[in-house]
């Protein structure tokens, strides 16, 4: 056996049967450069990961033509992050990229901009809203935007399809290290759940932070072992644009008609039992439904295990006073839900494939009781789709409910039957994002449709006397109403696919016709 | 027996909410054609809510129809319309005097004529906002056989009495007595005013309470919200309706066995209290906490 002298003057073997090759000792800070170098000073370690300028920061990554760059979305219509990167970028020269973000919202119209000079080539993303979406429907693209769920996202990311060389992440609080949460500072979002997943797989990341904390910022979400750069700026987020006050409870009698029926719903199904769990949407009806859950639990003692998902000021009213026991939280909603998760030791932050990766060793979808989700539009196969408009442009998310409704035991779709002139039940929506084997009952304003699939709780509605119709009876009260509308005018260019959460492509959105 | 517990006022001209305003279950639905329209758009809330009634299903709820006075340029055409669009009830704003229930009835039949519609298929509702209404309660509510019921209108009557709405109500003592008594007199339903301030619940509840109290049979409502409010208020409690079932079942098993005199727990039971049972299991069944299938 071969052997050789190592750094430390001591003889060891290159290579050994039955393991391989082995590498000598080299000295104790050749490999790691991370580490402090002035052993033995009595100054305070300085060490830190902070570089003077985004621009900086991007060049340190190596970021190149054609690489992926991804930004997480929890400071939703308040973000600065995406377009304050992207304009550095571009002005770098930087072209070919993809961008995959956990979502896109109205406030990256300047996005357009980066897609016309090339500077964006390929866009990831559960959503796309405003001037941007509409740009997309039209035709802005020449390769499709993949639209993915969220569970969807974590899966692709984990399993290596997505492969992130830079992720640039936006935080509200921060060490020079890289510990950050999002429950503090000015622009304090909640959980970080989107941003975990990046953070942990991206090949470089970098945080991006308005509010630089003192060594070690406990508790963290993102840890500083997956920090390469920090940069701070003034401002990450428009802190009216992340989060509300606290999600105000709707007064519109409709809203409220739907989400009372739904609540009656959950209670006659089955699934209303002690230990039961539940999640319900951001949406005024699905809000609403949380109220009047409520009302029911605790007139009939019924104490929920865990709420899960986009959490609100609602949830957390409930969790504190007992009638809901843990809060697993991927994106919080409204400064209450910041408070909380900051604050509670049992609102746990969960990141985006804990919450919904299908292919992991189990996201807690599965373990969830109800659903409520909305939907835009809703066909008499109870497939649902909530990203395409009734003109046929772009206007909405994934999200969770693909995962949510597969995951769930009952996934309830509120909606009203007919929106300003358009019906919401109709024979083939425009894009199914999640399908209806999946969707389980159908709640409006004019009454609620089971879906076949479920005869057991068809049964138990009707007995308890609920307004129950086929969905086809549905169609045709809102058609009574609203007629039946024109086929929309799509073109032949595909401007965007739908991705299942599986991986699997479930729908294409093509180009609206001016 | 009809239940006329809550009469929502639904705006002529808003196609979103005439459209289906049966959804959140008034006993009555009732599109207005007169305050809540500018004089802009009365040809088309008339327009609209003539093609809603002969085209939409309104699912078993009541329909009616507050038209514009005779006295301005729209009532004629109202009637001419909406006798043709066939509602349940016309309701006439700002009644004085049986003539002006006598003078709508006339334009009434004269159009029920023309089109072949039975005399008297259309019903009548009276609204009573003005202190000489109020003074004339009585004989505007013996006014005609189309009647069902009479209506207070407050909000023009405390401005004339120069007051305004007060959270006890203290000021349309008079009026809601003088209506309702008129009501009684003549059979017919008394149906208390609105309360516009939509975002006091409480105050909404305590002035639906007062009003059950003092017998009316329902309030008009403008805010889809308060519905659900007004109906718990008239819902009778569980011993209420226990103790109404066992009066009935007295009744029965006194008719079964010929017997005249009726008697529970050794008490008479006369014809006052067998009304007031049927009224509680009415208004139960109403409520949904009572079968339909219980027997009368």
């Amino acid at each position: 056996m071969k052997l050789v002298k190592n750094a430390a003057g001591r003889e060891i073997p290159e290579l050994f049967p039955g393991i391989g090759k082995l590498e000598p000792f080299q000295g104790a800070y050749a490999r790691t450069p991370l580490v402090r170098r002035e052993k033995g000073s009595r100054t305070l370690p300085r060490l830190n990961k902070i570089v003077d300028t985004l621009e900086q920061a991007i060049l340190k990554c190596g970021l190149q033509d054609g690489m992926t760059v991804s930004f997480h979305h929890h400071f939703r219509e308040g973000d600065y992050v995406v377009n304050m990167v992207m304009d550095i970028i571009a002005n770098l020269g930087i072209k070919n990229l993809t961008l995959a973000s956990s979502s896109l919202t109205s406030c990256h119209t300047p996005l357009v901009e980066h897609i016309r000079k090339g500077v964006i080539k390929r866009i990831y993303t559960s959503g796309l809203r405003g001037v941007l979406a509409d740009e997309i429907s039209h035709g802005l693209m020449d390769t499709p935007v993949l639209i993915h769920s969220h569970g969807g996202r974590a899966r692709a990311i984990e399993t290596g399809q997505l492969s992130i060389d830079v992720a640039f992440l936006g935080v509200p609080s921060c060490d020079l290290y890289g510990n950050a949460n999002g429950f503090s500072g000015k622009s304090a979002c909640g959980s970080l759940g989107y941003a975990i997943v990046d953070a942990r797989h991206a090949k470089k990341v970098v945080l991006i932070t308005d509010n630089l904390v003192d060594y070690p910022n406990t508790p963290f979400s993102i840890d500083q072992d997956l920090v390469d750069y920090i940069v701070i700026v003034d401002a990450i987020g428009d802190p009216q644009g992340i989060a509300t006050g606290a999600t105000r409870m709707t007064r519109d009698p409709r809203e409220l008609l739907i989400a009372e029926l739904a609540s009656q719903v959950i209670v006659t199904s089955g699934y209303f039992e002690d230990g039961f769990s539940v999640q319900t949407g951001s949406g005024g009806a699905a809000l609403a439904v949380t109220r009047f859950l409520r009302e029911k639990m605790l007139e009939r003692n019924v104490k929920a295990s865990f709420a899960l998902g986009g959490i609100t000021s609602q949830i957390v009213k409930m969790h504190e006073e007992g009638l809901i026991k843990r809060i697993l939280d991927v994106q919080s909603f409204d400064l209450e839900a910041v408070r909380s998760i900051g604050e509670n030791r049992y609102h746990t932050e969960i990141d985006a494939s804990y919450y919904a990766n299908p292919l992991n060793k189990g996201c807690v979808v599965n373990k969830l009781n109800v659903v409520v989700l909305s939907a835009m539009e809703i066909d008499t196969e109870f497939n649902v789709n909530v990203i395409t408009g009734s003109d046929g442009i772009i206007r909405g998310a994934s999200g969770g409910h693909s995962d949510t409704a597969i995951g769930s035991g009952l996934s309830v779709i509120v909606a009203p039957l007919v929106r300003g002139r358009t019906p919401t039940v109709i024979d083939k929506v425009t894009t199914v994002i999640t399908p209806g084997e999946t969707v389980d009952v159908l709640v409006t304003d004019h009454g609620v449709a089971v879906n076949p699939r479920r005869p057991e709780v068809l049964e138990r509605l009707k007995a308890a006397r609920l307004p129950v119709y086929t969905i086809e009876e549905l169609k045709k009260k809102a058609e009574k109403v609203t007629g039946i509308p024109e086929p929309l005018p799509f073109g032949k260019k595909i401007v965007a696919l739908v991705e299942y959460r599986d991986g699997t492509i479930i729908d294409m959105i093509r180009e609206i016709q001016p | 027996m009809k239940l006329r517990r809550t009469m929502l006022y639904v705006p002529g001209n808003s196609a979103a909410m005439v459209k289906d305003a049966h959804i959140y279950r008034p006993d009555t639905v009732m599109f207005d054609l007169e305050d809540s329209v500018s004089y802009r758009e009365k040809d088309a809330a008339r327009f609209l809510v003539y093609q809603t009634l002969r085209t939409l299903d309104y699912e078993g709820v009541e329909t009616a129809v507050r038209i514009n006075g005779l006295d301005t340029p729209y009532g004629r055409d109202d009637i001419e319309a909406m006798v043709r669009a066939r509602p349940n009830i016309i309701r006439i704003p700002k009644t004085e005097k049986a003539q002006d229930v006598t003078d709508v009835e006339t334009e009434i039949e004269r159009v029920e004529r023309k089109i072949g519609l039975p005399i008297g298929t259309i019903k009548l509702f009276a609204a009573i906002e003005t202190p000489l209404g109020v003074l004339n309660a009585r004989e505007i509510a013996c006014s005609s056989n189309r009647l069902l019921g009479i209506a207070l209108g407050a909000e023009d009557l405390v401005t004339s009495l120069r007051t305004s709405r007060s959270k006890d109500g203290i000021e349309l003592h008079y009026a809601r007595s003088q209506v309702l008594y008129a009501a009684r007199i003549a059979g017919i339903n008394a149906i208390d005013t609105v309360y516009s301030n939509v975002q006091d619940e409480e105050g909404f509840i305590a002035e639906v309470r007062l009003i059950k109290q003092l017998g009316f049979d329902g309030k008009s409502v403008i805010q889809p919200n308060q519905i659900k409010l007004v109906h718990r208020v008239y819902t009778p409690t569980e011993e209420e309706i226990h103790k109404a079932l066992r009066v009935l079942a007295a009744i029965r098993e006194a008719e079964s066995k010929g017997s005249g005199v009726i008697a529970l727990d050794g008490r008479m039971v006369d014809k006052p209290i067998v009304e007031r049972a049927r009224w509680t299991i009415e208004l139960a069944k109403a409520s949904g906490v009572v079968p339909e299938e219980v027997k009368l």
